[in-house]
């Protein structure tokens, strides 16, 4: 899937996609699933070796693979592990692995021997996994620390069973962002309905901008957009159904979103299908784009003298009464307990004090200064240290009445991946003055061929 | 191929038999080999052939049982995850993302076969003939097979890509504003990903022939020449078919190539628009977060079968050798 670990994909991250894709051609020639053991065992390695050296060890499993300017989260992880091992007297073995390969390969790791503690992401991808017994409930861990979290939290780290699965570490909220200089130059108001933002963009374009940035060859970025209209237009109990299969594709409403899409598609780049969300952003760093429609990480594309030049606001109204949800996605990072790890109960008390630990504020800022386009989630967090950018994000996701997670977290993986939505909305991007309901056809037929999720 | 083994067996097999008649079975057995050699030979039959079984045979049949359930990936297979054909149904009738798929494998056999193994056949004739500098450009044509297909993959996505790549800023595209958009317009990047294969492709049948160029008896040559053919008669009318057993080696690796193509449009974009394969299809379907393991087993079936054809035309060829 070209969706979530692209978000934090960095360019220079050539050594690690070697790795997985060799291993993936190699898996594909010798036939596949006996193989693929093999591999993940690879993949998931120490997981297994239940070796640790008394009670006092957690095992993590880690999708925080990347590196950047600022450190990333690779660095992020070692520094809370420290912090963590210096407060506690627990041991950390950390197993990192690359984000894309940690997603792709997320069920049989979960089924193999996983580490006690691993990342992931809350939201529809946190409860299948529960629901199918492959994580152990955190109540007891919850009990503590909820008074550090406010009510979305909570709702996003709770199972179909009503228990709770994870912690949550961070968020990051989507929304449009621009240059203060570039606007400033130019004049340019923030829009807040949706007549002043198509007026806007037509200025830019008379001003020589690409008025709005769409990169979307990984396939998610426009998932952000599609999650935006509908939310404006129908509303968040209507997005969640569709998304879950309750509303039907080949509804009005679907229409209706292609239809006003189709408005501001004219004021994209060219090319928005063959340029990776890192050249879109490109776009906007270089002062050619004039906005974009994406989430917090984009500031990391920006170089440090940068940042502060960096600005968004929430996408426009739509002139409907759901604009009052001031909904948006803000998806949320949660640190979880595997349920297979061979070494879990031994660990137990070490990994549940290690999701305890995640729970303060202060391991979540030890995080955030090395991954700042990721926002502690914890209440007690010091705030002080935040740029205005931060500040904002902040505020933005606790004005919001509703929060999703992101297409690609919420429904199921099957119809959000490559062959499924991706290519839907590609199409869409391809032709967009064409009358949406083939395709909404088609995207129907494809959620009705796909077998019941158990 | 198989001759050279062979003809030491038989007038061992001949002794065998005379042997038999004459003395009880355990000596004709210890005329022939040790213990030690059973035992050796055993070790060197035994183990290729278990992990050909383990590794081969076994997914290949797992893939077949599998193609037949609706398994996630998770959890043992019970009775409620067989589906029978409906995989299959689903596959052929309303899965839209397999036409695509099977024809640009198609697409793919037939641009390798009538454009980037011709020519690399023509650049193997190009460099036999001992010009200048064949060495270098030997090993400028032979660089990119060093690579892995991921590699080549990544190093023509920076020539591609739209704003920032090396091909549209070279030809000025990018100051006009109106990029091409070599790897998102489904109509031209399966054409890109194809040169970007064929780079690699056609050097590697260079080598393949040029090996087999070298290999060509002078003699037919000077024959030819003597007879009065030109260049080209000498070519298509002595040296082509002397070289049979190479020709049919660069047609298999051909269709090889081209049923497993895979890296360059997972790297581009996962297969995705326009670049559907089997490959993607198998990959996105059932070693992805997606979890259709049945019906992802269901389309590596398929390109299993299609596979078949080619393998089992080679096969049968090197038999019917064998045997003569």
């Amino acid at each position: 899937m070209g969706d979530a670990p692209f978000y934090r994909r960095s360019p220079s991250e050539l050594s690690e996609l070697f790795g997985l894709d060799l291993s993936r051609r190699d898996v594909l020639r010798i036939g596949g699933y006996a193989s693929l053991a093999a591999f993940l065992a690879a993949c998931a390695n120490g997981g297994g070796g239940g070796t640790s050296s008394g009670p006092g060890t957690v095992s993590v499993g880690s999708n925080q693979s990347d590196t950047s300017a600022t450190g990333g989260p690779r660095q992020g992880m070692a520094d809370v592990t420290a912090a963590f091992q210096k407060a506690t007297g627990n041991k950390v073995k950390m197993n990192t692995v690359d984000h894309g390969t940690f997603q792709d390969q997320i069920s049989s790791y979960l089924q193999g021997t996983p580490e006690d503690s691993f990342t992931w992401f809350s939201g529809h991808r946190m409860r299948f996994f529960a629901d199918q017994g492959l994580a152990t409930k955190v109540d007891d861990v919850w009990d503590k620390v909820k008074g550090n979290f406010t009510g979305a939290f909570a709702e996003a780290v709770k199972g179909n069973d009503g228990h709770i699965y994870g912690i949550p570490v961070d968020y990051y909220p989507w929304a449009v962002f621009y240059r203060k200089s570039v606007w400033a130059q130019h004049g340019y108001k923030i829009p807040t309905n949706w007549d002043d933002f198509k007026a806007l963009a037509a200025q830019m374009k008379k001003d020589g901008l690409v008025p709005i940035a769409m990169a979307d060859k990984d396939g998610w970025p426009a998932q952000g957009t599609f999650d935006i209209l509908n939310l404006r237009l129908n509303g968040y109990e209507f997005h969640v159904d569709l998304l879950n299969g309750k509303q039907k594709w080949t509804d009005a409403r679907v229409t209706n979103v292609f239809k006003k899409w189709a408005e501001i598609t004219p004021y994209y780049n060219d090319a928005p299908a063959g340029m990776k969300w890192q050249d879109g952003a490109a776009l906007l760093v270089k002062k050619q784009a004039g906005m974009t429609v994406i989430g917090l990480f984009i500031s990391q594309e920006f170089p440090a003298s940068d940042v502060d030049d960096i600005d968004f606001f929430p996408f426009p109204d739509m002139g409907t009464k759901y604009d009052a949800e001031k909904a948006l996605d803000a998806p949320i990072d949660v640190m979880m307990l595997s349920k297979k790890s061979p070494t879990l109960n031994k660990d137990m008390a070490a990994a549940k004090s290690y999701l305890e630990f995640w729970a303060k504020g202060s391991t979540q800022l030890t995080m955030w200064k090395s991954a700042p386009g990721f926002i502690p989630a914890a209440s007690d967090t010091d705030t002080s240290s935040f740029p205005a950018l931060t500040k904002k994000a902040v505020q933005i996701v606790q004005s919001a009445q509703r929060i999703t997670q992101f297409f690609d977290r919420d429904t199921r993986p099957d119809y959000a991946g490559p062959n499924g939505m991706q290519q839907f909305l590609l199409t869409f991007l391809s032709n967009p003055n064409a009358n949406p309901t083939a395709l909404q056809g088609t995207m129907q037929q494809f959620w009705d061929s796909l077998p019941p999720e158990k | 191929m198989a001759e050279p083994t062979t003809t030491p067996a038989a007038p061992a097999s001949v002794d065998a038999r005379a042997g038999a008649k004459a003395a009880v079975r355990r000596r004709r057995r210890y005329s022939l080999l040790t213990r030690h050699d059973k035992l050796i030979l055993s070790l060197m039959v035994g183990i290729p052939l278990g992990l050909d079984l383990l590794l081969i045979w076994l997914p290949a049949v797992a893939s077949v049982g599998l193609s037949f359930t609706n398994w996630s990936g998770i959890g043992p297979i019970t009775s409620d995850d067989i589906v029978g054909f409906k995989n299959y149904q689903n596959l052929f009738t309303s899965y839209i993302f397999f036409r695509p798929a099977l024809a640009h494998n198609l697409i793919w056999l037939a641009f390798l076969t009538i454009i980037s193994t011709p020519f690399g056949m023509f650049l193997a004739v190009l460099l036999d003939r001992e010009m200048r500098g064949t060495r270098i450009y030997q090993s400028i044509f032979f660089l990119p097979v060093v690579l892995a297909l991921v590699v080549v993959g990544f190093i023509w996505e920076l020539q591609y890509a739209p704003t920032e790549g090396f091909i549209n800023n070279a030809l000025g595209l990018t100051k006009t504003g109106h990029v091409i958009d070599w790897l998102g317009n489904p109509r031209i990047n399966l054409l890109a990903a194809l040169i970007a294969s064929s780079w690699r492709h056609v050097g590697y049948i260079m080598v393949l022939y040029l090996a087999g160029l070298k290999s060509v008896d002078p003699s037919l040559r000077e024959a030819a020449a003597i007879d009065g053919a030109n260049q080209r008669q000498t070519f298509f009318r002595v040296v082509f078919p002397v070289m049979g057993p190479i020709n049919v080696i660069i047609v298999v690796v051909t269709i090889i190539e081209s049923l497993r193509a895979f890296d360059i449009a997972y790297i581009i974009n996962r297969g995705k628009n326009g670049l559907e394969l089997l490959s993607t299809l198998i990959t996105n379907n059932s070693i992805s977060e997606a979890s259709l393991v049945g019906f992802g087993s269901a389309i590596a079936v398929v390109l299993l079968v299609i596979s078949l054809v080619p393998i089992v035309l080679y096969l049968s060829r090197v038999m019917r050798n064998m045997a003569t």
